[in-house]
C-alpha cells in the first residue's frame, strides 16, 4: 500500500496497518505527537484501532517545547 | 489593500491568544499595532527576570500578573483595542468557553504537552476554527530554517526542530520572528476570509 506520510509517498508491504503499526515501522518513538489522517485528528487512544488504507494522507507532527 | 482598509476590517475581528510568554506577548502587540478589534489573552504566570530576554514586558513589571501587564502594555500602544484577559491555566473546556467566539486562535504555550492539548481540543471541539501554532524557535541564527505551513486550518510557524534546552535557550530574535509570523498568519487568515 502507498501512504502519503508528511507529504512524501511511502510504500509498505502490509495490506493494512494501524496508526500504531505505522509509528512502529517508521520508528517514531517521540512521545508528543499529533497525528492527522486525511486532515482528521486521531487521538492517542485511537491509534490501535485506526487503520490506514491505500492513498491515505498522514501527517505526524512532532510537538516540541518553546514559546 | 490600504492600511485604513486593513484596520477597518481587523477592527471587527476577535483573536484568542493562549499563553502570554515569548510568543503570545509579542504576537499580541503586533496584532494590536495592526488594529485588531478584540484580543482575548490567557496565561497563569507572573513576570520574572528570566522572561525579559524575549517577552514584551518591562523591568518595572517584575512580579506582575502577565495578562494584566500585557493588557497595560497593549493599551499604551493602541488604546482602541478591546482586551479581555484571563489569569488562569487553561483546560480543554475553558479553551472552548473563552475562545469559542474568536475568529482565530493563536497557540503560544511553551510546554509541548500544552501545545498538544490545545491542538487536540480545537481540532476536536471546534474543527472549523483556524489555529496558528508556534513550533520550534529555540537558539539563535539559522534564519533559513524558520518557515510556515498549514494542514487544513492548522497553521504551523517555526523550524519544527529546535526545542528549548540548557544549550538551546529561547532568545528574543528567533522567538520574536515566530511570534510575528503567527501574527502575520492571523492577519492573512482574517483578511482573506473577509473577501
Amino acid at each position: 500500500m502507498k501512504i502519503i506520510l508528511n507529504n512524501t509517498d511511502e510504500y509498505f508491504q502490509a495490506e493494512s496497518m494501524s496508526i500504531s503499526d505505522l509509528l512502529k515501522i517508521k520508528n517514531f518513538t517521540f512521545k508528543m505527537l499529533v497525528i492527522k489522517v486525511n486532515g482528521k485528528l486521531v487521538k492517542n487512544e485511537l491509534r490501535d484501532s485506526t487503520f490506514l488504507k491505500d492513498g491515505d494522507n498522514v501527517t505526524v507532527l512532532h510537538l516540541i517545547s518553546g514559546g | 489593500m490600504t492600511f485604513e482598509r486593513i484596520k477597518e476590517i481587523l477592527n471587527t475581528k476577535k483573536v484568542g491568544i493562549a499563553g502570554c510568554g515569548g510568543l503570545g506577548s509579542n504576537c499580541a502587540v503586533a496584532l494590536a499595532r495592526t488594529g485588531i478589534g478584540t484580543l482575548v489573552i490567557a496565561d497563569f504566570d507572573v513576570i520574572v527576570m528570566g522572561n525579559l530576554n524575549r517577552q514584551y514586558y518591562f523591568f518595572n513589571q517584575l512580579g506582575y500578573i502577565k495578562v494584566h501587564a500585557l493588557k497595560e502594555n497593549i493599551k499604551k500602544i493602541n488604546p482602541q483595542v478591546h482586551v479581555i484577559s484571563y489569569d488562569k491555566k487553561l483546560t480543554p473546556p475553558e479553551i472552548v468557553h473563552i475562545f469559542g467566539d474568536c475568529d482565530v486562535i493563536v497557540e503560544a504555550f511553551d510546554m509541548a504537552e500544552m501545545k498538544k492539548m490545545i491542538i487536540e481540543t480545537v481540532q476536536t471541539e471546534m474543527p472549523d476554527k483556524p489555529l496558528v501554532i508556534g513550533l520550534g524557535m529555540a537558539g539563535y541564527g539559522r534564519n533559513d530554517l524558520i518557515k510556515s505551513r498549514n494542514i487544513g486550518n492548522l497553521y504551523i510557524c517555526g523550524d519544527e526542530v529546535s526545542e528549548i534546552s540548557e544549550d538551546m535557550p529561547p532568545l528574543a530574535p528567533r522567538v520574536g520572528i515566530v511570534a510575528h509570523m503567527q501574527a502575520n498568519q492571523v492577519i492573512e487568515i482574517l483578511l482573506d476570509s473577509h473577501e
